[in-house]
């Protein structure tokens, strides 16, 4: 786990990096992405909001989409509040190193006792390599050259993706994703950012539907649903081949939807034809303990 | 001086989302069946970040190389190579790809 850890922080730091040259090279003061990234501490919101600040769209408009992006973090916060059940000071602080990847790495583990170092640990090195990378974007500024040219911007989806995908195995949450994807990706084009990854919500219904949510043994035993390997892999083989069914006509509906929608026609359609991408990437996983 | 008050305020909302969890869970003990839901919208929420940061910038497609890169690198995950590997290889994936003159 260290090692991922340490991989995943080494991966953010050039994020980072590219987030404090970028900033820099636009003509701010090196104290901008400086202070914003060790009291903000979210990638994602710390590009938007920096981007309309650059393009002069005004302070709320940038307070708000980073916001906006940010308020997955509220969720996020419900799902590892255990790990956060501690002392007012402590609770206080570790609420601060709440991002994305600190809550993949926390649930990933089923021992509260290893959640908690797993959030802990994952939050503090993500917290210094962040501000690390920042600090030395900032002063090399201009230096590290075209962040895109050096495929920086794969760093961060792939991150997520890598941290996700032992949650796939398990059919109804993968339905759920799928489903979501498919929104976000469908709402992309119109909504501000942000926005398209709530509406992803919208496709939890689907984790619970014909999927036994294991509500009685696994559970009552103070442990989540990933709790219950041996229930998952007889889940696995019994609701695999449906699954992949359903995911597949649920598909090939949102492209249907999505597509003629879309503005900016061919472009636009590798949006639809990478929408299975989750499904696809989860199969062979699926299949691999037959 | 506006950017030093933009930046507070987004710091200020951001961590109040982030404590909002914490102090609620002091309140009430989620049952079994709220924290499944949770967990799912928890893998819900990190894979349309995922598929919204990998495929889209802006309102725009985001061209191929990323996803591309991505897709390199989520191939290698799944066999089960270390993760600093997946992460260089998607990076590098893109970067190639830009160099050879593919957005």
């Amino acid at each position: 786990m260290l090692r991922n850890i340490g991989a995943v922080g080494a991966a953010l730091g050039l994020v980072g990096a590219s987030f404090g040259a970028i900033a820099v090279s636009a003509g701010q003061p090196a104290w901008v992405p400086l202070v914003m990234s060790l009291a903000v501490f979210a990638g994602g919101a710390q590009f938007a909001t920096l981007d309309i600040v650059l393009g002069g769209g005004g302070a709320v408009a940038a307070v708000a989409a980073g916001l906006v992006l940010n308020a997955r973090l509220l969720v996020y916060g419900l799902t590892v509040a255990d790990v956060l059940a501690l002392r007012r000071p402590a609770r206080l602080l570790g609420s601060h190193l709440l991002v994305d990847q600190a809550v993949a790495f926390a649930r990933a583990e089923q021992d509260p006792a290893r959640r908690r170092a797993a959030y802990f640990v994952s939050g503090g090195v993500l917290f210094v390599t962040w501000n690390a990378g920042t600090l030395l974007g900032a002063l090399a500024g201009r230096a590290v050259g075209d962040a895109d040219a050096l495929g920086l911007d794969a760093a961060e989806p792939m991150v997520l993706l890598a941290l996700v995908l032992p949650a796939l195995r398990e059919a109804g949450p993968r339905r759920a994703a799928a489903a979501g994807v498919a929104v976000a990706l469908a709402a992309a084009p119109f909504l501000p950012s942000g926005v398209p990854v709530l509406l992803a919500l919208l496709g939890l219904p689907l984790a619970l539907w014909k999927t036994p949510v294991p509500a009685g043994g696994a559970v009552s035993a103070g442990k989540a649903t990933e709790a219950a390997p041996g229930r998952g892999t007889e889940l696995r083989a019994g609701l695999s081949e449906s699954s992949k069914h359903s995911e597949s006509s649920k598909f090939s509906e949102s492209s249907k939807l999505s597509g003629p929608s879309k503005l900016s026609g061919p472009s636009k359609l590798s949006d639809s034809s990478k929408l299975s991408e989750p499904s696809k990437l989860s199969g062979p996983s699926v299949g691999e303990p037959r | 001086m506006t950017i030093l008050w933009t930046i507070l305020a987004l710091a200020a909302g951001t961590y109040l989302l982030r404590l909002c969890g914490p102090l609620l869970h002091s309140r009430f003990e989620p049952s079994g069946r709220v924290r499944a839901v949770l967990s799912a919208s928890a893998t819900v929420l990190l894979c349309a970040m995922a598929a919204v940061s990998a495929l889209t910038a802006g309102h725009g497609f985001a061209g191929w190389a990323r996803p591309a890169g991505v897709l390199v690198g989520a191939a290698l995950a799944l066999r089960k190579v270390s993760f600093l590997i997946v992460v260089v290889a998607a990076a590098a994936t893109t970067a190639i790809l830009r160099l050879l003159g593919v957005s």
